[in-house]
């Protein structure tokens, strides 16, 4: 079937052919004999790296799960399965993934393909660290049990490994024992970039960090944040009064974006007026601890249906990079700063501590990570390229998993891993076979 | 907690299947599934064994072997509190025009099979004093159609049976449900154009036969209610202008 496809940044949006098989023993069939082949997830990867050069080949059908154990938290399921389906069946037995992003609406295949990070990657590594095996499919039918034991090399090449290495057909993964779905929030104010950086790697034995900066704030407030940190609130500490049920309330639809809004509506005041009131209110919050649901803790936008509608029918661009760890605080005033009097940024600047990475390919190293959304406007692409330079000087990279425009050059730079990933593949067979419009671009 | 309830899902490998099989575990039952596809159903069992927590037992069984169903309700672990039969097939209708076997298979695929497999339980469950059955048919046995009257005929076979067997068992402990889903996305029905305000999607059947059968205790449903006004205004039809329709 030919269809249009994009990213979750609806930018770019490409043709491709589309196959869907619905079990794991279909792919072979379906995938075979093809060239220029990629798997896709949920579509939740906001550029084209889930975008087949020729076919793209959705894993969503492989969606059953197959056995958990509860002594050791050990869950497997085929690759298809979405974290949403995961803590819906799990935490009401106690169990919470132990590494989520910032969706639920991602699959199991997607996020070992992206090595996921959470709020707690300081601590507890990427989504990758907590995958005990996993069952991939290469594109001639050989079908490889992989694991830090079993075909290692091809394991640590495949999370993080955007879906280059073959296609992930299920996985083992690590739940992590809970006792309530409420997080214990702390709210610290930070009133400069420099302030922002010194509070989040004061944080290191939190379980979750993460910073909101204020995008567009200038001058001396330039970096200022709320940073949050949080805990998983235990059953004492839950207290009764307060909270109505110990795995959080149930879901409800959210208001959706049913279609395109205008381009006009993100403009400078209005986002500006989001961030003023935003930061007035966090502030108000700072210093007291309280209980938040696991779903705005951390899914905060997936109450909002199509969110990404908002920024307009060109769509727009996540901007991700990760700097090393000691050149943060001297390189993030200027690319803040730069961003700030671009004046087009964005209700979502995020600032985290990483640690170290897992893959290959792994986006996380030890520093900071900042992402923000861009929309998708003339001008956009130059400004991104000058910061691509500071970042990629400084020894920083950005998330392939966000990607839509970066060169090969600055990829190149970024990813020292890089060379062994081409030589595996070239060893597996896989070069030309298993392409992305992510990887062609890059020259992955 | 009262006593653990078993279901029985014929035709489990199915979306709809699957789906009610998942209904009734997140409200707790233990569950049978029964299905031709070995390998299919131990999927299917495994993934809503793990989602849940139930037990969850496979059990083999082919629609068309009406002769071995006796052995298979002798064959499983307990004598299910309800029995739901998703079991169908929708066929070509052109072939089923002049080849034969085909029709034949479609009309014992939807009416024979299900029907008699039904019948079985439904005496088991009258021995006992209680049950529930639970039959898929479909709207297209409420007027033959040219595009699918073979479908339709067996299906309107199977909904006079379930008509009947209610009104002869529901004074006697036993309940009877008639299920017409409409057009329902599923693998059946992949690749067709279907009118996104007619159509459920399989979670939504399977919700609502659980609610249906084990909460409010209907007899006949439509998943999407505006089903019930349509397939009204079809049965309305005199012949003479029905005829000259293109449906």
């Amino acid at each position: 079937m030919n269809v249009e496809l994009s990213g979750w940044g609806r930018y770019p949006v490409a043709a491709t052919d589309l196959v869907q098989p619905g079990s794991p023993d279909a792919v072979p069939a379906m995938v075979a004999g093809r060239t220029g082949a990629i798997a896709r997830g949920n579509g939740r990867a906001y550029g084209d790296a889930a975008i087949g050069e020729e076919t793209t080949v959705s894993l969503r059908g492989l969606d059953r799960m197959r056995a958990f154990d509860p002594a050791t938290g050990w869950l497997t399921v085929e690759a298809g399965v979405t974290l949403a389906e995961i803590v819906e069946a799990f935490l009401p037995r106690g169990f919470f993934p132990a590494v989520v992003p910032g969706t639920q609406f991602v699959t199991v295949g997607g996020m070992i393909a992206a090595d996921v990070h959470g709020k707690n990657h300081h601590r507890d590594g990427g989504f990758g660290d907590h995958v005990a095996a996993l069952e991939l499919l290469l594109p001639d039918g050989t079908r490889l049990a992989c694991s830090r034991e079993q075909n290692a090399e091809l394991f640590h090449a495949t999370i993080g490994g955007m879906g280059l290495t073959g296609y992930i057909l299920a996985a083992t993964i690590r739940m992590i024992p809970v006792e309530t779905g409420w997080i214990r929030q702390r709210t610290l104010v930070a009133e400069t970039v420099a302030d922002t950086v010194r509070l989040l790697d004061a944080a290191q034995d939190a379980t979750y960090s993460v910073a909101w900066i204020d995008g567009l704030a200038r001058g001396a407030a330039l970096g200022r944040s709320l940073v949050y940190l949080g805990e998983h609130a235990t059953r004492a500490e839950l207290g009764g009064a307060q909270v109505p049920t110990r795995f959080g309330p149930a879901a409800k639809a959210g208001p959706g974006v049913p279609f395109d809004l205008p381009a006009l509506t993100l403009n400078r005041f209005s986002v500006a007026a989001f961030n003023e009131a935003y930061f007035r209110l966090g502030a108000a919050k700072a210093g007291s601890e309280r209980l938040v649901g696991w779903r705005p803790y951390f899914f905060p936008l997936d109450g909002v249906a199509d969110w990404n509608r908002i920024y307009g029918r060109n769509g727009f661009v996540q901007y991700q990079f990760v700097l090393p760890a000691a050149r943060s605080a001297d390189l993030l005033p200027d690319l803040l700063d730069r961003i700030a009097r671009r004046g087009s940024a964005s209700f979502l600047a995020v600032l985290k501590r990483l640690g170290r990475g897992g893959g290959l390919l792994s986006f996380p190293f030890e520093g900071h990570t900042l992402a923000l959304d861009m929309k998708m406007e003339p001008g956009l692409l130059a400004f991104l390229a000058d910061c691509d330079r500071l970042v990629a000087a400084a020894g920083g990279r950005l998330y392939l998993a966000k990607d839509a425009r970066q060169t090969r050059a600055t990829f190149e730079a970024g990813y020292p891993g890089l060379d062994r990933f081409r030589d595996i593949r070239r060893r597996y067979g896989l070069e030309g076979r298993l392409a992305s419009r992510l990887s062609r671009r890059i020259g992955l | 907690m009262t006593e653990m309830k078993t279901v029985l899902v014929v035709g489990g490998t199915s979306d709809v299947g699957r789906a009610v099989a998942r209904a009734y575990a997140a409200a707790g039952w233990s569950v049978q599934l029964a299905g031709r596809d070995a390998a299919g159903l131990e999927r299917e069992a495994a993934d809503i064994a793990t989602r849940t927590g139930v037990a969850v037992s496979v059990h083999a069984i082919d629609i068309l072997d009406t002769g071995a169903f006796a052995a298979f309700a002798d064959g499983l672990p307990v004598l299910p509190d309800t029995v739901v039969s998703v079991v169908g097939l929708l066929g070509e209708q052109v072939r089923a025009e002049t080849d034969a076997a085909h029709a034949t298979t479609v009309m014992r695929s939807n009416f024979e099979g299900p029907a008699l497999l039904l019948g079985l339980f439904a005496e088991r469950f009258l021995a006992r004093g209680h049950g529930t059955i639970v039959g898929v048919s479909s709207v297209a046995g409420e007027r033959g159609r040219a595009s699918n009257y073979v479908y339709g005929a067996a299906k309107a076979g199977f909904t006079a049976f379930l008509s009947g067997l209610r009104n002869r068992v529901s004074k006697r402990g036993l309940h009877v449900v008639t299920v017409k889903p409409g057009f329902i996305r599923t693998r059946m029905t992949a690749g067709m154009k279907l009118p996104a305000r007619l159509t459920a999607d399989p979670q939504a059947v399977g919700t609502a036969i659980f609610r249906a059968a084990e909460t409010q205790r209907r007899d006949v449903i439509y998943v999407k209610p505006v089903w019930a006004l349509v397939m009204a205004i079809i049965r309305a039809l005199p012949e003479t202008i029905f005829k000259r329709t293109k449906l």
